[in-house]
């Protein structure tokens, strides 16, 4: 028997799909397609630039802190800036953000103090109990556990008939779990308000994307879970804004889930514990570093007469002078009582658990 | 010789029926293969067909009779010649066992639905009917379809009245373990709206073990919810619900698929008011059947309690009458902290007195002294203590004095109960189904060994389940879990009796 069908005898078509790709900005600042209205007002632009810019800051700051020994593994976001930064500046603060580890520029964008980002990395969860919204999820450290709490959340929203979505981020790994897969399932299966954004940052650890997956796009992923998914240029803040405003727009009005690629590239290492060098050619990461979200939309602003040389030294050093006061105020803060091991185990304390709390009382505490 | 048509079980662990209709009149002429007859249960209708040829001799067991006990001969079967005054005669099938010393069914053919055959009629199961699970007609299909459940009988024993939480002037009805969970949540349903059920099967179904029954029709879909098969995406997703604000009530078919959850419940429902600093509370209850079955074999068949009891941040509760299902559950629905509430398949269909309050609340974290007495502790919890109860009636035969606790919540231990009872009996003994290595029946040892130490009159007793994977086979199931004669002798063995 032949797999070849002969003339006239092939099967019929019964589904099409087709995945599409949204871009702006070339590396170069030039404007390849005609930009989203809201690139419109340059002084929105100004303020996702200034977001990025300062979350870069902070990143080099945080690493440098690990360095010293004054913060714990941390996860950078170099080069990364523009998917945080896109994604937080789309949402209403009445939606729900769940972010990865690796999404401050978003945490930042939502309110969360830096000393409170380096507090919880510096090994304190007090510095998650932030000046954020408080029905933000703090970050998920475990690889793709938010997606379903974004589903559930999103559920939450569809049974109180609130219109908000829930924003769930997480890299290109967590596209492999089950976790991601269920959550989307039932997204689709209820037309949930939530949308899923993957940070596709090209590399696992040292697993690169082709041997995570086999897919061509993460995008379409969405599509066997019955939503659509686009891909956006990672780099492009106004890529990234723009898809994920459409996105959290049609999710409000009852149109149900929607997933966003955002293709990146990881320019710095996995965390703190990684050295990528050994894994990575160094040529890989010199050409992307041609392609960073920084350079391009400089550019467009130098170009529209928005930005310029004295507003960007200004800028580095209101972000140094911001980053350093959060260093000192994260610094400062005094290590917990060692009774307080036992708080928010429990919404109260059960009886059971006190004789233990009790025998911490009077320790020292370091 | 005349055959005998016995009372068929649905599943092993059906004691009782109704018989509601005989298809087949006196005189009428069986095939093999005629509906002779249906039978009821308290969740499905099926259909009782005829093996063997012959004609009605006689009906034993009128239309309408209701619990009428598994293997109790219903109906005669005359075989070709054979007239009525063979009736007179001996019978084919040996007068059913008593329920006690049954010997247990032979297993179900694989994707069956556990049946029991009975001497001279089989439950229909019709093709593409036969699930791997209870399964019951759903509402509006016509009742004789031949869904097979299982059905539960009333308790095989008395069971001590519940103390101190009941008001003395309660009125008390009488429900099963069943009826007490699903009437706790349809309270705390209609009591706050944020309340919703998610699992598998939880909705049009009603439950796969009818738990959920009649909750669709009065909260509709959107607070009953039916879920895709991945009780690790429902479970993360009923945990994003409640840090969201919403209180659900997460059901697990059995706890045997909880293990695909493990990450959602541990990780994320356990550890997030801790990790988020307190800014993010999870109130939400997982609950379903744990523990050993009746023949389904090692992967649909053990005890989770040490497994969840291990977990800071976790309440663990599991019940074992009615009123304290209804009582914990609805308490456990109001806390704010993530609960793993074990219920038990083989209790659901046993009845207990409960009180009739639409608030009727049983305390978390409290044992309960379930049978005074002065020789001996037994602490047990669920099915446990049904061992113990059986137990403590035949040493009282024998003059021992036996004090049960029912342990009631595993997390946070209620071991002061348990000490104080201790320090009045000197010996204590432990039952659990459940492996002995790291299990509960260990950590109450223990806590004895260090917080009553001076007060044993002997070392404490564990009678706990084999360290084994539950067998299948029907002997060997009853060898590898815990009996009361294992029990009897471990009282015994701490008085030096």
């Amino acid at each position: 028997m032949s797999d070849q069908p002969t003339a006239g005898e092939e099967l019929p078509v019964i589904a099409r799909f087709e995945v599409r790709r949204r871009a702006y900005l070339a590396p170069d600042g030039t404007v390849a397609r005609s930009l989203p209205q809201f690139a419109a007002d340059t002084r929105v632009l100004v303020s996702l630039y200034r977001a990025m810019v300062l979350t870069r800051a902070f990143d080099l700051k945080a690493v440098s802190l690990q360095r010293t020994g004054r913060l714990g593994t941390y996860a950078p976001a170099l080069g990364q800036e523009a998917v945080a930064v896109g994604v937080a500046s789309a949402m209403l603060p009445e939606d729900v953000l769940l972010p990865s580890y690796r999404d401050n520029g978003a945490l930042l964008w939502r309110g969360v103090k830096m000393e409170e980002i380096l507090l919880f990395w510096g090994g304190d969860e007090r510095g998650n109990d932030s000046s954020g919204p408080a029905h933000d999820f703090p970050p998920c450290i475990p690889v793709g556990s938010q997606a379903p709490h974004a589903a559930g959340v999103a559920y939450a929203f569809k049974l109180r008939r609130e219109p908000r979505v829930a924003v769930c981020l997480f890299g290109d790994g967590a596209t492999s779990k089950g976790d991601l897969w269920e959550a989307m399932n039932f997204a689709g299966v209820w037309q949930l308000p939530v949308v899923f954004i993957a940070n596709n940052n090209q590399w696992a650890i040292s697993v690169p994307l082709r041997l995570q997956t086999a897919s061509a796009t993460l995008a379409q992923k969405a599509i066997a879970a019955g939503f659509s998914g686009e891909q956006v240029d990672g780099n492009d803040v106004i890529a990234v804004r723009a898809a994920a405003e459409r996105a959290v727009t049609a999710a409000r009005s009852g149109k149900g889930p929607f997933f966003i690629e955002a293709v990146t590239y990881r320019l710095g290492d996995h965390t703190t514990a990684d050295d990528a060098a050994r894994y990575r050619p160094p040529e890989e990461v010199q050409a992307h570093w041609k392609e960073e979200p920084f350079a391009r939309l400089r550019s467009y602003l130098v170009s529209q007469k928005a930005w310029g040389k004295s507003q960007e030294e200004e800028l580095a050093g209101e972000c140094q002078e911001r980053v350093e006061a959060a260093v000192d105020r994260y610094l400062a803060t005094g290590p917990r009582a060692p009774e307080t091991m036992f708080d928010h185990l429990y919404a109260e304390l059960p009886k059971a658990y006190r004789g233990q709390r009790d025998e911490l009382q009077g320790t020292p505490r370091a | 010789m005349p055959i005998q048509v016995l009372m068929p079980a649905l599943s092993p662990t059906m004691e009782k029926g109704n018989l509601a209709k005989w298809v087949k009149g006196v005189g009428d002429r069986i095939r093999s293969g005629d509906v002779i007859a249906e039978i009821e249960t308290d969740k499905a209708t099926m259909e009782v067909e005829a093996t063997d040829e012959g004609t009605l001799g006689k009906i034993l067991v009128p239309e309408g009779t209701a619990d009428v006990a598994v293997n109790t001969p219903i109906a005669v079967i005359l075989s070709d010649g054979e007239d009525a005054k063979a009736l007179n005669g001996p019978l084919a099938a040996a007068v059913p066992p008593k329920a006690e010393d049954a010997v247990p069914p032979p297993p179900p053919s694989p994707g069956s639905t556990g049946v029991s055959p009975a001497s001279s009629s089989f439950i229909a199961i019709r093709a593409g009917e036969a699930p791997a699970l209870p399964e019951q007609a759903k509402p509006g299909v016509a009742a004789t379809l031949a869904k097979v459940v299982e059905a539960f009988a009333t308790p095989r024993q008395p069971v001590a009245t519940p103390e101190t939480e009941v008001p003395a002037d309660a009125e008390m009805v009488t429900m099963t373990v069943r009826e007490a969970l699903r009437d706790a949540m349809a309270e705390e349903m209609r009591r706050d709206p944020d309340v919703f059920v998610i699992g598998e099967e939880v909705a049009e179904y009603q439950g796969a073990y009818k738990v959920t029954q009649g909750l669709l029709q009065e909260f509709g879909p959107t607070r009953v919810i039916d879920t895709p098969i991945t009780e690790h995406g429902f479970a993360g997703l009923g945990v994003g619900t409640a840090m969201a604000g919403l209180k659900p009530i997460v059901e697990f078919m059995t706890f045997n698929f909880a293990m695909q959850a493990m990450d959602q419940i541990i990780n994320s429902a356990a550890k997030t008011l801790y990790m988020s600093g307190g800014q993010m509370a999870c109130s939400i209850v997982f609950r379903g059947p744990n523990g050993p079955a009746a023949r389904v074999a090692a992967q649909h068949s053990q005890d989770y309690s040490a497994w969840y009891s291990h977990v800071p941040g976790l309440t663990v509760i599991a019940p074992f009458t009615a009123a304290d299902a209804k009582g914990l559950l609805k308490s456990a629905v109001r806390y704010p902290n993530p609960v793993v509430f074990l219920e038990n398949e083989i209790l659901y269909g046993h009845s207990f007195p409960v009180p009739k309050h639409e608030d009727f609340l049983v305390p978390i974290g409290k044992a309960r002294i379930a049978r005074a007495g002065e020789h001996v502790t037994i602490v047990a919890w669920s099915m446990g203590m049904t061992y113990a109860l059986k137990a403590a009636e035949e040493l009282e035969k024998e003059n021992i004095s036996v004090e049960i606790i029912d342990l009631r919540t595993l997390r946070p231990m209620d071991t002061e109960t348990i000490i104080r009872s201790v320090e009045k009996t000197g010996r204590c003994v432990v039952v659990e189904e459940g492996w002995q290595q790291s299990g509960v029946g260990a950590e109450i040892s223990a806590r004895l060994m260090e917080q009553a130490f001076d007060y044993l009159d002997a070392p404490v007793a564990r009678v706990s389940g084999k360290d084994v994977p539950m067998p299948y086979a029907a002997n060997l199931e009853k060898l590898a879990l815990p009996s009361v004669a294992e029990v009897v002798t471990a009282v015994k063995a701490v008085c030096y009796r």
